[in-house]
């Protein structure tokens, strides 16, 4: 058993807090931001020369940034973020002392070391091979290294977050059954473990290939390997931003899951169906039959999909019922307009959800369908959609969180709450702007990964239309917006962290420990008219851009 | 509440919500049709990559281009040959380190059985304008069957990144009336 003494009682919420888990998941968030603002920064000099008239950064440069850019914001940041997540998420909520936190410290050192390793592969200039390696291309050895080191360090993490749920179960600091966020978490975990796994069997032997000690990696195994991982680390996100959205309605509101069986039926739809995101990056690759691009995209139902679909009721749904219970009942919206929007937890929150749901998720269903892959695989459709999940949905959803974990982890108030009201919207609004006119280019054809849409230095010659040029100009401005909302929150978490009032206990007061909603299966906290409303624009908006997708598909070249 | 064990400990007995319920099925419903949306379009879509592609080295391919460039070269264009191959006769297309080679000429409404390959790296096949995106991998002859529906001149954009030259690799395709 831990000693009294390494706890904290915490004055808001009343929770149990374990110092050793609370500085654990203050390193690890610092880690997070710190990366997030190295690759943030990459990504902007990405955009600005992706801008035809700024053209910043010249082509060795600009290969080189965004290779940088995709590893320290897609992996670094979001990995290291998880963590904090997963340890939140068990120790805290649970009331528990955190399991092995030393193993948790060397998963932390190793993290960082390879992150660093893998960063100054790739500012040495011999390791732009882009975030997924293709072989043949080959970086040098420690790019791969690092990736490795980083990912065991991460698996760490993993095991220190189920020791933890094996401690709280024995000792008894809950009772019943794990809260959803912490099911969510554990979700999240599960896949890591899958996910890590496929990673070390690709990039060990990848590595070895590059010290020469192996003479072939096969660049269709590779890829199909490659994106067990690559894409199964994005449903872990999905899992964590999912949970992330459950904790802050909680949190913020006192929302409950409007069914508990549903929505943990959902988050185990992730689990079991994940591993058809991989397939869907191999929908133009030679060498694999359709019926098993068909099945392994859809497993004959969707059902992962349809896991997040179920999310993206009942989180709004559970934000309805908390609402109405407190009086806004009147009309279908009135609950939505006098929600808390100018709590950047709340506000960044909601807009993660709405474009997560509406950007990123229905785009991905459109990538993911065999057939129209044809007219978008390697365009810039490519990047547009995954930064509706990963930028507007998940890293927007993590910032949110970041404004309760600043007074509750780090017990400090947030320095410029004017601003801070702000940034969600701010960094919402460039990420969806990025997601929209790439997309909107990818579907004009532009290239992702090209520096120069131009073909200047080109034998033979090819002008796109001038609309791509427009879109890829909205991009930067686009970028330009989404960077100030980023430096925005680094500075408001760096500042609040160093310089915030330390916390009283006036500061989170409103805020949770009683339920607000009745009983479950009570006819009357279950009206949910106004989400019943945005599912319904949702769906229709999902039904018909899908078959829009397929009149473009019937206006290419015939093919068999 | 979400960050709270559930208020009733047998949980996953409580009765699930109307609204919920038939938007599960909605969902589930539309992923089916989606999944057969694929199955459909195989039928009657004209759209369909074929399952075709066979292993082969780079040297074989390189052989087999060079023959074909040999047999039906028309002209020279910037140091490219384009080749008018006969309607419905196979035609070779390298992807490598920056460009694609040869430069084709197709036939309107003619079929061409497309052999395409790659020497070295991946390369992504990006037909301009009509928007048609392949990914070409060293040792694998992808082959399928296309179809130009329209005259004019088509530019292949690579799409895959390929090193530092990567934006510079362009390859035509012609269609003549």
């Amino acid at each position: 058993m831990a000693s009294d003494t390494q706890f904290r009682t915490c004055p808001t919420t009343g929770l149990q807090i374990h110092l050793p888990a609370e500085k654990l998941i203050k390193a690890n968030a610092v880690a997070a931001v710190v990366f997030l603002a190295i690759g943030g920064l990459f990504g902007l000099s990405v955009a600005l020369t992706r801008w035809p008239a700024v053209h910043l950064l010249p082509a060795d440069w600009f290969y080189l940034a965004l290779t940088a850019h995709g590893l320290d914001v897609l992996l670094v940041w979001i990995i290291f973020f998880e963590m904090a997540i997963l340890y939140f998420a068990s120790a805290i909520l649970l009331n528990s002392r955190i399991a092995a936190p030393r193993v948790g410290w060397t998963g932390f050192w190793m993290m960082l070391i390879g992150a660093v390793i893998t960063n100054i592969a790739v500012l040495q200039g011999k390791s732009s091979v882009m975030f997924t390696s293709y072989v043949p291309m080959q970086a040098d050895p420690h790019f791969y290294l690092g990736i490795v080191l980083f990912a065991v360090g991460a698996l760490l993490g993993c095991c220190v977050f189920f020791g933890t749920l094996v401690i709280a179960k024995e000792e008894k600091t809950y009772e019943g059954s794990i809260p959803l966020v912490t099911f969510g978490a554990l979700t999240a975990a599960i896949i890591a473990v899958f996910t890590i796994a496929s990673g070390a069997i690709i990039l060990i032997p990848t590595f070895l290939w590059s010290m020469d000690l192996v003479s072939n990696i096969d660049p269709l195994m590779y890829k199909a390997v490659w994106w067990a991982m690559g894409h199964s680390s994005q449903q872990i996100n999905v899992s964590a931003h999912v949970a992330v959205w459950y904790a802050i309605a909680a949190i913020v509101l006192g929302a409950k899951p409007i069914s508990e069986k549903v929505s943990r039926l959902a988050f185990l739809m992730y689990i079991l169906f994940l591993q058809l995101a991989s397939a869907h990056h191999l929908l133009v690759e030679p060498g694999i039959s359709s019926e098993w691009k068909i099945f392994n995209t859809s497993y004959a139902m969707y059902l992962a999909v349809l896991g997040s679909m179920i999310h993206g009721m009942t989180v709004p749904g559970s934000i309805e019922v908390a609402q109405r219970a407190k009086g806004y009942t009147n009309g279908i919206f009135e609950w939505l307009k006098k929600a808390p929007w100018g709590n950047p937890a709340f506000s960044g929150m909601f807009l993660s959800l709405i474009m997560f749901g509406f950007i990123g998720g229905i785009t991905g269903v459109i990538l993911g369908t065999e057939q129209l892959n044809i007219i978008m695989h390697n365009t810039l459709y490519v990047p547009g959609h995954f930064h509706g999940t990963v930028v507007a949905g998940t890293t927007l959803a993590f910032m949110a969180i970041t404004y309760l974990l600043i007074p509750l982890i780090f017990q400090r108030e947030l320095i410029w709450p004017k601003l801070a009201r702000l940034q969600p919207y701010l960094f919402g609004i460039g990420a969806a702007g990025i997601s929209l006119f790439m997309m909107g280019a990818g579907t004009l054809g532009v290239a992702r990964r090209h520096w120069d849409i131009t073909f200047t230095d080109a034998a033979l010659k090819f002008d796109y239309p001038g609309a791509a040029f427009l879109m890829m100009g909205l991009n930067g401005i686009s970028a330009i917006l989404a960077a100030l909302g980023g430096i925005l929150y680094i500075l408001i978490v760096v500042g609040s962290i160093l310089f915030g009032k330390k916390v009283d206990q006036s500061i989170m007061k409103g805020k949770p420990a009683s339920s607000v909603v009745g009983k479950y299966g009570s006819a009357g906290t279950l009206a949910i008219p106004g989400t019943v409303v945005l599912v319904a624009v949702f769906f229709t908006t999902f039904v018909l851009y899908y078959f829009v997708n397929w009149k473009y598909l019937a206006e290419v070249w015939p093919l068999r | 509440m979400a960050i709270t064990p559930p208020e009733e400990r047998i949980w996953w007995n409580e009765p699930v919500a109307r609204t919920e319920l038939i938007w599960i099925i909605v969902g589930f419903m539309w992923g089916l049709f989606m999944f057969f949306m694929m199955i459909y379009w195989h039928g009657a879509g004209e759209q369909n990559l074929s399952n075709e592609a066979y292993r082969i080295t780079p040297e074989t391919f390189s052989a087999k281009t060079t023959e074909m460039v040999d047999k039906y070269k028309v002209r020279e264009e910037s140091n490219f040959p384009v080749v008018h191959p006969p309607p419905g006769s196979d035609v070779y297309l390298i992807g490598r380190l920056w460009q694609w080679w040869p430069i084709l000429e197709f036939e309107k409404d003619q079929s061409y059985r497309l052999h395409i390959s790659s020497l070295d790296w991946q390369h992504g096949f990006s037909l301009q304008p009509t928007n048609i995106n392949l990914q070409i991998h060293p040792g694998y002859e992808m082959v399928i069957t296309v179809t130009p529906d329209q005259a004019g001149e088509y530019s292949i954009i690579c799409n895959e990144f390929c090193g530092i030259g990567h934006h510079t690799m362009i390859g035509k395709i012609y269609v003549t009336e």
